[in-house]
């Protein structure tokens, strides 16, 4: 999970990394009190998950409280890169004297955990990487061993930040490093990590110069680690989610929603990723149907389990078609079987109609019986083929033909 | 021969009293592997019995080693308490640790990976079904009776693929199957089976089954164009993910342009491997190779 700027900006302070004063508005009207407050010149800043927002606009210089709301005004609402705009962040003015950039991150690639640093900051970290790449330095952290006092100068040092902030640096690397390890994020950014104006750095009350603050960052969560982070749970932009995968999380249900026109349901990640490459293929023959939805029901495949699938999909008037496509390997196809026969009742029992045709693929442990049993239901709409390719391409078909 | 787990594995289950911890011991034990112990140290001393067998409780890994000699466990601990289950087992020195538990924050895998280096134990996982050399041990949630012993390898990020291919490719059978598992960090990568299954005189050939996320598959590609001799055939999921959403594994997940199953695909493709559009077609490519042996 990816958060907002003011979120990072929340979770940067709790661990002790320094920030500019700043507070979030939702109106022009919160955004001149938040100034008032503030005191000075402020930033208002838009609050999107993407990059490039200075460019849109989305980022304004405001003189006083009235101009504020004027800029908050022209700010909220935006769209960027088909983010709306429902949040603005002020925050004190600052005279910046130089950029820099640090972060702690995952790498997959070498499972370890990394720290990056430049004292070319500002510009998006992919672009230093490519235009200054010997400018960015990388230094992996050993996950057992952490950010050391030590391990802080050498980063410190691997960037060739100026003598005059080293220890600041250091200070921050080592706070921004309980930031990544307490709220088990897989980013933790600083970009610009900034050096006030030593001659009049005071644009707001508590900055001085020759101070570092981390004036934007970024910060992504694991969400496997939400059972450990109670906190979390109150950083998801619900508003922003679709109401469908929103729906389908309060049912357990791992749920992705595409922007095609079959329903996918099956058993197991890999099997419903493969599934929406077989049903693209398969609709490139069909005027280009696509998958409507990712959802993996997992091994267990319970009636209720399939019900709750079965609703969320014929709920999507996206959806013309259904493929269920199950693999029977801990779970047998019989057992299966048995859950769509009782998830049709359950679904007529709650008073939905099943209007949408359902193409049932099973494979695998006890494959025939689960067949049989589907066939002696003679549930309407709904029609077996045995093999994934050939399911695929008729859950295409009728698609296309609705 | 087979990789990594063979007739002679003796396997101590962390978490086997638990429910899916039970439900599993059983299924192994059903599929001829031999299980010698449990691990749970709240009811160290006790036993426990399965269809008949009496299987007994020891209070760490380490005693369960000493008492059994167990080379294998087999790990089923719920996400809060794996880090410290598989910092145990590598403690205790066990050659081959299986993580099946999904759900592991990544800085606790991260963590007992790194902890892991420079020390005994192989570590397959987390987030998988774990492996099996049919006929000859089990060691995981892989259903036993899809297929035979043969002479394919298989070596995949997803489970329920991993059934797929084994049971469209039943009739040839396979020397050993391993689950890598789906989280963003895991212990035994693509390169480590590849390279196990060139080693293993049983393995005729390979099937690749790879997804979205990081670049284990460019990487695999790089080794097999370098190292690996034997036929491979490949496949990719992932192809119409949509950018910066996790697909069901907390590893699948196409980050900007990259970790895309195009660029995997061109990479493996790249290095000389047949890459199939679908699950069926890729078995179907490794039949041909294994019909022509």
């Amino acid at each position: 999970m990816d958060l907002f700027e003011y979120q990072a900006r929340d979770l940067f302070a709790k661990h002790g990394v320094p920030v500019l004063p700043a507070l979030v508005a939702g109106t022009p009207e919160e955004a001149e009190a938040a100034a008032s407050s503030l005191g000075g010149k402020t930033v208002v800043k838009a609050q999107v998950k993407t990059g490039g927002r200075g460019k849109a606009g989305g980022v304004k210089l405001a003189a006083d409280p009235a101009d504020a709301r004027e800029k908050a005004g022209q700010i909220l609402g935006m769209d960027i890169k088909g983010h709306t705009v429902h949040k603005v962040m002020l925050a004190a003015a600052a005279q910046i004297e130089a950029e820099y950039y640090v972060s702690f991150l995952l790498d997959r690639a070498n499972r370890t955990f990394l720290a990056m640093a430049s004292v070319e900051g500002g510009m998006e970290i992919e672009e230093i990487a490519v235009t200054k790449p010997e400018a960015l330095a990388k230094v992996p952290v050993d996950a057992t061993e952490g950010v050391t006092a030590e391990k802080a100068r050498e980063i410190v040092a691997a960037a060739n930040f100026p003598a005059e902030v080293a220890d600041q640096v250091a200070d921050v690397l080592q706070s921004l490093w309980k930031v990544f390890v307490a709220q088990d994020a897989l980013l933790v950014e600083v970009n610009p990590l900034v050096l006030l104006k030593s001659e009049d750095g005071s644009a707001a009350p508590g900055l001085s110069g020759g101070k570092i603050v981390a004036l934007d960052g970024k910060v992504s969560l694991d969400a496997n680690a939400a059972f450990r982070q109670p906190g979390h749970a109150e950083l998801e932009d619900k508003a922003a989610a679709d109401p469908m995968e929103a729906e389908a999380k309060e049912k357990h249900l791992n749920y992705v929603k595409l922007d095609g026109e079959v329903g996918v349901i099956g058993n197991g990640a890999g099997l419903v990723m493969s599934t929406l490459d077989v049903v693209a293929y398969a609709g490139e023959a069909h005027g280009g149907v696509k998958p409507a939805n990712f959802l993996d029901i997992g091994g267990g495949a319970s009636a209720e389990v399939m019900a709750n699938g079965l609703e969320i999909i014929l709920g999507d008037p996206a959806v013309k078609s259904v493929f269920v496509n199950v693999f029977g390997g801990i779970t047998a196809c019989d057992a299966v079987a048995n859950g769509i026969v009782q998830a049709f009742a359950l679904l007529g029992s709650r008073g939905e109609v099943v209007d949408k045709p359902l193409v049932v693929r099973l494979d695998g442990n006890n494959a025939q019986l689960g067949r049989e049993i589907l066939t002696e239901a003679a549930l309407p709409g709904l029609e077996q083929v045995d093999t994934m390719d050939g399911a695929a391409a008729r859950a295409a078909e009728l698609a296309a033909a609705k | 021969m087979a990789i990594f787990l063979d007739e002679n594995s003796k396997i101590v289950v962390q978490g086997m009293t638990g429910s899916e911890g039970m439900k599993h011991t059983r299924r192994m034990l059903a599929s001829g592997s031999k299980i010698v112990g449990g691990v749970n140290p709240r009811k160290a001393g006790e036993k426990v019995e399965i269809d008949g067998v009496q299987i007994p409780v020891f209070g760490t890994v380490a005693e369960a080693m000493k008492e059994t000699g167990a080379d294998v466990s087999v790990v089923f601990v719920p996400p809060a308490f794996a880090k410290g289950a598989v910092i145990e087992a590598i403690d205790a020195g066990i050659p081959l640790a299986v993580v099946i538990t999904e759900g592991i924050p990544v800085h606790d895998t991260t963590e007992f990976w790194a902890y892991a280096q420079g020390k005994g134990t192989r570590i397959v996982g987390p987030n998988c079904p774990g492996l099996i050399s049919p006929g000859k041990s089990n060691a995981g949630i892989i259903p036993a009776d899809i297929t035979k012993a043969g002479r394919i390898g298989l070596v995949s990020k997803s489970g329920t693929l991993t059934y797929q291919m084994m049971y469209e490719l039943r009739d040839l059978g396979f020397s050993s199957a391993v689950g890598i598992g789906g989280d963003p960090v895991i212990g035994t990568t693509h390169i480590d089976a590849l390279q196990a299954f060139q080693d293993d005189p049983e393995t005729a050939a390979i099937v690749m089954i790879g997804e979205i996320g990081g670049d284990a598959e460019e990487r695999a590609a790089a080794y097999i164009k370098e190292h690996i001799t034997k036929p491979v055939v490949g496949y990719v999921a992932g192809f119409t993910a949509p950018e910066g959403k996790t697909m069901g594994h907390a590893g699948a997940i196409v980050s900007g342009s990259s970790g895309t199953a195009q660029a995997k695909k061109e990479a493996l493709e790249a290095a000389g491997v047949k890459v199939g559009k679908t699950p069926s077609e890729t078995a179907r490519l490794m039949r041909a190779i294994v019909e022509a042996l």
